[in-house]
Formats: structure tokens, C-alpha cells, sequence
């Protein structure tokens, strides 16, 4: 250890002794080159993190009720998988994150139920009453509902989606630590009697 | 001993020079060919000349546009299609939410839904837009067309059209 730092000292002193030695001009091209190659460092570290965080993985804080019991109210982190959604890899049962019809800059948490061309039947107002409606999904849609059916804002108030607002698929949560894990291929089910155990 | 450091440093390279071009046609701006006559005579006027990649109309895309989503009357847009979102298609916005749109055609009178915008053709004859498949979600928008590239005679910015026919008000 003590080598290594005699070394870089010796090194020290040597480019010092450079620096002063060279014009004025030589020390401001010097250090200007300096200040590029950094900068640049820096720009391809962003760069590498953009594509890595459009195009392959990325992380989302997840809290609200829509989504209980498989996420709880005050907030998990997931890691969302991107590769699945842009070639189609998604279907029934796959908890995923879509930009919200009703307003673009909100990114929002759902389960999928059916695809284009699946018929879904869902209970219209649960809290209020046993009706149901079935519809066929339109081409290009996906219809997707969130787990506390008593609890959330999805497809039934604001009608199926357009895959294209398909952020990614959620598979595994990264925190807090005692959820650790995967996602459940199925919601479980909600008694609206019992009181929720986070 | 040449080559293979020579081969690694090209690689090296091309994956930065890959990495960052990635990174600015996906946040700062992009450049598009317009295929397709449903914006004539905005994009692609003639409609008789052979069509390849280089009689096509080239736009330049810009990405700032989508951090806060705020598009207005008469923006020219690229988007994914609804029914198949791999394909994309460029129209001009000619409703935004809150506006009332009489459909074509019909005696009925749509009003847009919050987070969505009506999109046409400049070219209504030719053109498969909001008339056949509805307000689309503002989500659905990949970026703003600002200038045309190609051909060199046509290089310019695009005006905004405010639409002259459908806004009941």
C-alpha cells in the first residue's frame, strides 16, 4: 500500500512539473480536453442508462388501493420487465403499468384480463350491485381491471386500451424486503367484510 | 495483433456512437419518412410519381414534446395506431379534449374525452383517421412533426392549420 501511494505521487509531481512547464495555450487545450473527455464519460453513462431503462429494465414505485391485496397502499417498488410489451409477450393474468387514457403524463397499475378478440364479462358497479356486462375486446385492445374491484379506476370507467399505451410488465417486487418476490399469476380474492392485512 | 485490437475498438465505438444516437432520436428529435398520401398536399403532394425511399417526404420528429404532453390545435403528430400498435401513423390534431366534433356523415356530435385528441388527414378523401377509429388517447403520440427535410425544395417548417370543417365549436 504504501508503494502504491509513493507511486502515484511520484506520478503527481511528475505532471505537475509538465503542466507548469507547458504555455499558456498548452494548459487551457490541456484542461478543456480534459472537461470534454469527462462530460463525455458522463453522456454515455445517461445514454447507456436511457436505452437500458427504455428498452430492457426498469423500476416504478407502485402505491395505491386499486392494486390490493397483491400491492399494498403505501407503496412497493417493482421492477417492470419492457421487453414483453413492445413484441406482444403479454396476456391474461400479467400485472402491467400503462400510461392512462384519461390523462397521459400518469402511469398507472393494472392486471390484464383479456386480449383483443377475448370476451369479458365484469360486474359494472360491485359495490352497488350484481349486474354484469360481457363484451368482446376490440383489435388492437386489451382490457385490464385492477385487483380491489371495489377500489379502482380501470377499464370499466374508462373503456379497453389501446395496447400502445403499454408501458411494461411488472414481475418481480424489489421492496420493501418482506415482499420480495414474484407476482401472483391471479388476484386474490377481496372480501370487502374483512379488514386488509398489509 | 493489429486487427483484433482494431476490430475491438471499432466495435467499442460503434456501440457508443449506437448508445447515443438511440438515446437523442428518442428524447431530443428524429427524422421520418412519410409514406402514404393521407396528408397531401402537406407531406407527399403528387400522388401520380413512383413512390420509393428516396421520393418520400422526410420529417423531423421531435421527442421534447412527450415529457409533458402538451399538444394544441393544428399539431402534426405521429402516433400508433390503435387497432395495431406497431405501426405508426402521422395526422394533424384537429380536436383536443373538451371540444365538440360533428361526425361526418351523421347527425351525431361527439365530445372529446379528457386525455384524448381527434386526429385527421389533410387529405380527407384519403385518409384513415379519427373518423374511422375515434378519439385516440394522447398516450398514444411518439412525438410532434416540426420540419420538412426532404425534398430540398420543400424544406421548411409546418404551419398549424386550424381546421376549417366538423368543430361544431
Amino acid at each position: 500500500m504504501k508503494c502504491l501511494g509513493e507511486e502515484y505521487m511520484i506520478n503527481l509531481k511528475l505532471l505537475r512539473t509538465i503542466f507548469y512547464n507547458m504555455s499558456l495555450f498548452q494548459q487551457w487545450a490541456f484542461l478543456v480536453k480534459e472537461a470534454l473527455d469527462k462530460s463525455f464519460l458522463v453522456a454515455k453513462f445517461f445514454c447507456a442508462i436511457h436505452v437500458t431503462d427504455t428498452y430492457l429494465f426498469s423500476t416504478a414505485l407502485v402505491h395505491g388501493p386499486s392494486m390490493l391485496p397483491t400491492f399494498n397502499l403505501n407503496g412497493e417498488i417493482v421492477l417492470l420487465d419492457r421487453i414483453s410489451t413492445r413484441y406482444g409477450k403479454v396476456g391474461p393474468g400479467d400485472v402491467i403499468i400503462i400510461r392512462s387514457p384519461e390523462s397521459p403524463r400518469k402511469v398507472v397499475t393494472k392486471r390484464i384480463i383479456g386480449m383483443e378478440g377475448d370476451t369479458v364479462t365484469y360486474v359494472v358497479d360491485p359495490q352497488n350491485s350484481d349486474i354484469t356486462k360481457t363484451i368482446v375486446v376490440p383489435k388492437g385492445h386489451i382490457w385490464v381491471e385492477g385487483d380491489n374491484i371495489y377500489n379502482t379506476y380501470d377499464s370499466r370507467n374508462f373503456g379497453p386500451v389501446p395496447y400502445g399505451l403499454l408501458q411494461g410488465k411488472v414481475f418481480w417486487k424489489i421492496w420493501p424486503t418482506s415482499a420480495f418476490g414474484s407476482i401472483a399469476r391471479r388476484p386474490q380474492t377481496v372480501d370487502p367484510a374483512l379488514k386488509v392485512m398489509e | 495483433m493489429v486487427t483484433p485490437n482494431f476490430f475491438w475498438t471499432v466495435c467499442k465505438s460503434s456501440f457508443t456512437v449506437g448508445l447515443i444516437g438511440l438515446t437523442i432520436s428518442d428524447r431530443v428529435a428524429s427524422i421520418v419518412p412519410v409514406r402514404g398520401f393521407s396528408m397531401s398536399p402537406t407531406f407527399n403532394p403528387h400522388e401520380s410519381t413512383s413512390l420509393g425511399l428516396f421520393t418520400d417526404d422526410h420529417v423531423l420528429v421531435e421527442k421534447r414534446c412527450l415529457t409533458d404532453y402538451k399538444f394544441s390545435h393544428g399539431d402534426v403528430v405521429v402516433f400508433c395506431s390503435p387497432s395495431s400498435y406497431k405501426e405508426k401513423h402521422i395526422k394533424r390534431i384537429t380536436a383536443m379534449p373538451g371540444d365538440w366534433i360533428s361526425v361526418p356523415y351523421s347527425y351525431d356530435t361527439v365530445k372529446i374525452p379528457e386525455g384524448h385528441c381527434w386526429v385527421e388527414g389533410d387529405n380527407p378523401t384519403n385518409s384513415m383517421d379519427s373518423r374511422s377509429f375515434g378519439p385516440i388517447p394522447l398516450g398514444l403520440i411518439r412525438g410532434r412533426v416540426t420540419h420538412i427535410l426532404w425534398p430540398p425544395q420543400r424544406v421548411g417548417k409546418i404551419d398549424r392549420k386550424f381546421p376549417q370543417s366538423g368543430l361544431a365549436f
